[in-house]
């Protein structure tokens, strides 16, 4: 099971780079936000995928789970939304400005 | 008395919080903001004496003992930083109040710079390395907040690249995290070390340390990571640009040098001779060539940061008491001479209304204060004696020589040299020469402007001619640090 969501990661990754090469605002920002699952699906993998009852609750379980990497999950997810809907707040604002969302076009010149 | 060093992350907080309530009235805020940096400053010099007088505090949030729940740790180390934290935001915080506008404060400037202070003291007072990422992202997110605050058409083009650099960067921390957790299973970075010791720092081990060192190299602004430095910290205005290159990067270069003192030494000749070493070498030869091939007077400011952060991490790289001591006292140094030099182009640019080398000329003339204050940093910046430049630097070159790394310590000569001639490039162009702004504006009273910068002048030249003090200070911290023993101790209390 690991080795899947090692695959499937992988190619979230894949995915979310190509969107960050790509020339496009919008799909810069929807790279980012494909690169924060692949984030945390890693996260969550990385502890092994595990079976068995919650710590703490329930003392006579034959198998506990890694509370640790949900919670970092959480966190992290939050963390990315909260970031990924400022960035769209500011590429919003950059396109009304600049009436462009080609960053070709947002390179700036050498001479300013 | 341990809950004393929460203090440094929760006044920020609350007052930021607090402030969020009534962005309108300037002058309240104004009042408020300042008697809160003030009182941070007081309170972080108190902090310092009591951890350099008792030793390490730690504080167990929630009182959860220390592998399990996550803990503060004050060490003389992130004691000094927190305290040049609240040096430099105090003095950008009251030239703040003479040269922002109304527009830029309505936009909840305050607040922002407060939230922004919680996540540096924070990763400063971390002793568990997933919290070290939230304050990372709490950090990161006031200063995009702050870096496009304004809205002009530059700001926003350059602080999205700054933006998306410094996300993607934070998606690697996470992935770092993650696999240090699947070898060792724990976040608390004293247990990490203890269980990285028991691992031996061999194969994957290396992996993580690297890709820590990419994470925070992009965040420093190390090579090839700088890239995005220069441009972005030219947009904000020059209260911002000034806390920005005094503090954000050296937020990157305090949590290398935590990483690899505490949990990652146990392979120096790899991570720290080798990577470390070169990549500082690279860094500190193309930020100031970047700087040299500039005309504007905060540009070079700017590649002079990437050039700087060099020294730093040579002295890290080095990896000898003499040569971490000389890299801290040279985080003192620059911290504040460069927080200074940026105050000082935003006063300049007040007067002649550009940056542009160019246009600018015989500033010396009409405003001989500002100039003299200036040539007195700027010679320091250079390290010339009797300033702290000099002072900083002698140590981890000669710390170079002592290792026989022959090749870096030439670089960091060499681009010392370069440093002077691009210093002496903004005086002899900016300050010397004809008179190019108008007669009305050479008659613009600047005294105001000078006076929170007038301290951080006065700081570099008492730490260059107290040099014998702060350097056995500095080289206190660097033992302590590099005898991550000390640390684990008081953290686990075996």
């Amino acid at each position: 099971m690991e080795v899947l969501m090692s695959i499937v990661i992988g190619i979230i990754f894949t995915v979310s780079v190509y969107l960050f090469l790509s020339r496009s605002i919008i799909r810069v920002i929807l790279g980012t936000l494909l690169l924060s699952h692949g984030v945390h699906l890693l996260l969550i993998t990385m502890s092994e995928l595990q079976r068995g009852a919650p710590p703490l609750l329930n003392l006579d379980a034959d198998a506990y789970t890694d509370p640790l990497p949900q919670a970092l999950v959480l966190t992290a997810i939050v963390i990315a939304f909260g970031v990924t809907s400022f960035l769209l707040v500011m590429a919003y604002r950059t396109y009304k400005e600049h009436k462009t969302d080609d960053l070709e076009e947002l390179r700036g010149s050498a001479d300013e | 008395m341990n809950n004393l060093i929460i203090l440094p992350i929760i006044i920020p907080f609350i007052i930021g919080a607090v402030l969020i309530i009534f962005p309108k009235h300037h002058r309240l805020q104004r009042v408020v903001s300042g008697f809160t940096a003030v009182g941070m400053l007081l309170l972080s010099i108190y902090l310092a004496i009591v951890v350099y007088q008792n030793g390490i505090i730690v504080l167990e949030a929630g009182n959860w003992s220390a592998p399990f729940g996550i803990v503060l740790v004050a060490d003389m180390f992130a004691t000094l930083m927190i305290l040049l934290t609240s040096l430099l935001s105090a003095a950008c915080l009251f030239f703040a109040f003479k040269t922002i506008t109304p527009q830029r404060e309505k936009f909840y400037f305050y607040p922002f710079y407060f939230f922004l202070l919680v996540g540096v003291n924070g990763a400063f007072l971390t002793g568990d390395i997933f919290n070290l990422f939230v304050f990372f992202e709490v950090m990161l997110l006031s200063s995009y907040a702050l870096i496009v605050n304004g809205g002009t058409k530059y700001q926003l083009r350059e602080s999205f690249k700054y933006v998306i650099i410094n996300v993607f960067a934070s998606a690697l921390f996470v992935v770092a995290v993650a696999w240090l957790y699947s070898v060792t299973g724990t976040l608390n970075m004293a247990h990490i070390s203890e269980r990285i010791a028991e691992l031996e720092q061999t194969g994957v081990v290396n992996v993580i340390a690297i890709m820590f060192f990419i994470v925070f190299a992009s965040k420093g602004a190390l090579f090839p990571l700088y890239f995005w430095l220069p441009k972005s910290y030219f947009g904000p205005p020059a209260a911002i640009a000034a806390l920005f290159g005094g503090l954000l990067t050296k937020v990157g270069i305090y949590a290398i040098i935590r990483v690899f003192t505490l949990v990652f030494y146990h392979e120096p000749s790899y991570t720290h001779k080798a990577v470390i070493v070169t990549i500082a070498g690279f860094t500190m030869l193309f930020g100031v060539l970047g700087a040299v091939s500039q005309f504007d007077f905060k540009r070079i400011l700017s590649y002079h940061i990437i050039s700087q952060v060099g020294y730093m991490v040579m002295g890290l790289g080095i990896f000898t008491p003499l040569a971490v001591a000389g890299a801290i006292y040279y985080i003192v140094h620059h911290m504040i001479v460069k927080t200074a030099l940026f105050l000082f182009a935003g006063a300049a640019e007040r007067v002649t209304g550009t940056t542009d080398l160019k246009k600018m000329g015989g500033l010396l003339k009409t405003h001989p204060v500002l100039s003299w204050l200036f040539f007195i940093s700027a010679i320091s910046l250079a390290g010339i004696p009797p300033f702290s430049g000099f002072f900083s630097k002698f140590p981890i070159i000669l710390a170079g020589f002592q290792e026989e790394q022959y090749i870096i310590s030439g670089v960091a000569l060499l681009v010392g040299l370069l440093t002077l001639f691009s210093m002496m490039k903004i005086f002899s162009y900016a300050f010397w020469g004809k008179q190019k702004h108008t007669n009305e504006q050479a008659k613009l009273p600047i005294g105001k402007l000078l006076l929170p910068i007038a301290p951080l002048v006065a700081l570099t030249i008492i730490l260059g001619i107290a040099a014998e003090p702060i350097f056995q200070y500095s080289l206190q911290v660097a033992e302590q640090i590099m005898d991550p023993s000390i640390y684990i101790e008081s953290v686990l209390k075996e």
